[in-house]
């Protein structure tokens, strides 16, 4: 049990702004709720693959496809970096994997909606790497150094991420009648789906305040979600593309746009399981694990096999 | 004609990287752990790349309005070269690691003879692709004896794999009348003078791996000439897809 | 048979005069597999010229609740520093 003294302590080291490393003390619910978040984060990156992975063999040019072929291989680089940084907190990737499989793990819902057009790769690539980034910047600050660094590292590399998107749609922007429709379809399709992605309202977002205690997050989600639509807003002016929202207009007073109301019940029907593409993506993920087990034993009966030629020749 | 053989050469060799490719492609997000998957796209990576420098090249040789995806995909499914090997299916893992190390012992043998083609241009694309391809071979090579050493199961999956796949390993070899002229012209290499130490390569791995090349094999011929398998179409289908749905467009 | 793979710490030369830095972990079966691994995940960029793995399970911690007792006591060692030392303006370099 967690002593009251343990736990001031470690909220004042918080509050000093240390890091908290591996091996330090850590009340357990902050260990479970890293866990939570982390590995949500990384199942995210793993399934976020398959809508994209979806377009590999497809894609109209040889440029668009290296750059997506290496955009999906780092998001997979990407949940191995996180799913190590959760394994430091006396859990495995094995284990991990296994909360994703069974559907008790979370990721963002946002990859159960469907890849239709190539159009859609640029706009996951802009809406939902650029909602991405804003999560992953400010988690390079997290307490909990493993974490941290994961972050830092991701965002080193996804910055080409977005640019790839945005650059898809400008090319669909500019070109013909039937490319800047694909171009619209597609914002329409993922514009609201990536406004989810910041969560629930604040209010219904239960874990909210003790992760900003913990300086897990430092911004919530209503905060993260309005500095997207800033940020999006004029991107999508340049594109000459119309964002899916009437309630959509500046507001001079606050400095911010005011934006509509998320269908919430959308939101959570995704959440639940009941997207269009839940499914699917953990049918692609168990079938993978499966078809690979016989791989992964394989692989390690020979590595014992091996060490034991090793050891029976040095004796 | 002379241009013309050297078009169908750079064809012959990017069309392989190009199906290959695209063969491994389909696995990204669908390997064994995650490890493999970032390897195996790491390769796809590669071929692609290799395959962007032999096009644009032809496309330089070709002329006209050709460009590096016209060529990769607006021919028709006659039109494509590769060898019959690249396009065989991802059964499973074992298949994906057979086939790779079947075309990189070869492809490794290739562009070291490629480094010295009296055509600069290619003997520069496989100076740079030469240590790709080494790196390849390295992780087919291993991931063969770990198959072929590891569990039951996959011994057998590997010996499998192996009998379905080696009946197209030796059109590799056989040279199309365009390589006759490419190893006359100092090109290309002469792929006969090949065959046996492709054969000493890969049968020592087979000895480590546990597993057999059938003897009374009868090979499989036709893809560098054009008559492919079944699978290349549906490759194609996906390949080609967007440039035949949006023809003239730019991405 | 237990059919994980093992976790591993990678360090990465980033290049040559430079020392191994801990780039981060990954799973791998065997110590091939590992730096073909680390090679993979961890270079792409151009960010090594050098890895070693270490299978993640021989690296020995020190213990969090000594870093009182292992690493305080250094701090009032001022003398171990240059600046503790007063010279003459005149010899500039020391």
């Amino acid at each position: 049990m967690d002593t009251q003294q343990q736990l001031d302590d470690f909220q004042r080291r918080i509050d000093n702004g240390e890091k908290i490393e591996p091996k330090d003390w850590m009340p357990e619910r902050y260990r479970k709720q890293l866990i939570r978040i982390m590995s949500q984060h990384a199942h995210s990156e793993i399934v976020g693959m398959l809508p994209e992975g979806n377009w590999i063999t497809r894609a109209p040019s040889l440029r668009r496809k290296v750059a997506l072929l290496a955009k999906v291989q780092d998001e997979a680089g990407h949940g191995l970096y996180l799913y190590s940084a959760a394994e430091t907190l006396g859990i495995s990737r094995d284990e991990l994997v296994e909360q994703l499989l069974d559907g008790t793990a979370k990721y963002s819902s946002i990859f159960n909606y469907p890849t239709l057009t190539w159009a859609d790769m640029g706009a996951v690539g802009w809406l939902v790497d650029g909602a991405a980034i804003i999560n992953q910047v400010m988690l390079t600050k997290t307490s909990y150094g493993p974490y941290a660094r994961a972050m830092v590292r991701i965002c080193k590399e996804e910055s080409f991420h977005q640019r790839q998107g945005y650059e898809i749609m400008l090319a669909l922007a500019n070109g013909t009648e039937a490319q800047k429709q694909m171009a619209q379809d597609a914002l329409n399709r993922f514009w609201w789906p990536s406004l989810m992605m910041f969560g629930p309202r604040d209010e219904d977002s239960p874990n909210t305040e003790q992760s900003m205690k913990w300086k897990i997050k430092k911004k919530t989600n209503d905060e993260l979600r309005q500095q997207f639509v800033d940020q999006t807003v004029p991107q999508a002016d340049i594109l000459g593309l119309t964002i899916p929202d009437p309630d959509l207009k500046w507001n001079e007073e606050r400095g911010h746009y005011d934006f509509g109301e998320i269908d919430w019940e959308e939101f959570w029907n995704v959440v639940k399981g009941n997207g269009p593409c839940n499914l699917k993506r953990l049918e692609d993920r168990n079938a993978a694990w499966d078809n690979g087990a016989w791989v992964r034993e394989a692989a390690v009966a020979h590595a014992e096999k091996q060490a034991a030629k090793r050891v029976s020749k040095s004796a | 004609m002379e241009q013309k053989a050297l078009y169908d050469y750079l064809l012959l060799l990017g069309d392989n990287s190009a199906i290959l490719g695209q063969r491994l492609g389909e696995l990204c997000g669908h390997g064994p752990e995650l490890e493999t998957d970032i390897a195996l796209t790491n390769v796809s990576l590669d071929l692609f790349g290799q395959v962007r420098n032999y096009f644009q090249y032809a496309a330089k040789v070709a002329g006209e309005d050709a460009t590096e995806d016209s060529i990769a995909m607006l021919r028709l499914e006659h039109e494509y070269k590769n060898s019959l090997l690249v396009e065989q299916p991802n059964r499973d893992f074992a298949y994906v690691i057979c086939r790779q190390f079947l075309f990189d012992t070869y492809h490794q043998l290739l562009l070291n003879e490629l480094v010295n083609s009296k055509n600069d241009q290619i003997a520069a694309i496989a100076k740079k692709s030469i240590k790709e391809v080494d790196y390849h071979y390295d992780i087919s090579s291993t991931w063969m004896q770990r198959l072929g050493d590891g569990t039951e199961e996959s011994n057998k999956r590997l010996q499998d794999a192996l009998d379905f796949l080696w009946r197209y390993s030796m059109e590799l070899f056989k040279p199309t009348d365009t390589e006759i002229i490419m190893a006359e012209m100092g090109v290309g290499p002469d792929l006969e003078t090949l065959r046996p130490v492709y054969l000493e390569r890969v049968k020592d791995i087979f000895l480590k791996s546990n597993v057999i090349a059938k003897e009374d094999a009868i090979f499989q011929y036709g893809g560098k000439t054009g008559t492919h398998t079944e699978y290349l179409g549906y490759i194609l289908a996906e390949f080609q897809y967007m440039q035949r749905a949006y023809p003239n467009m730019q991405w | 048979m237990n059919k994980d793979w093992p976790i591993w710490e990678i360090f990465i030369r980033s290049k040559n005069g430079l020392e191994h830095r801990h780039a981060g972990s990954l799973h791998a079966a065997d110590a091939e597999m590992a730096i073909q691994n680390a090679r993979d995940v961890y270079t792409r960029r151009q960010e090594g010229v050098s890895v070693w793995v270490v299978e993640s399970k021989h690296i020995t911690a020190s213990n969090p609740e000594k870093s009182g007792e292992l690493f305080e006591p250094a701090k009032d060692k001022v003398y171990r520093h240059p600046t503790f030392y007063d010279l003459p303006d005149e010899i500039k370099h020391m």
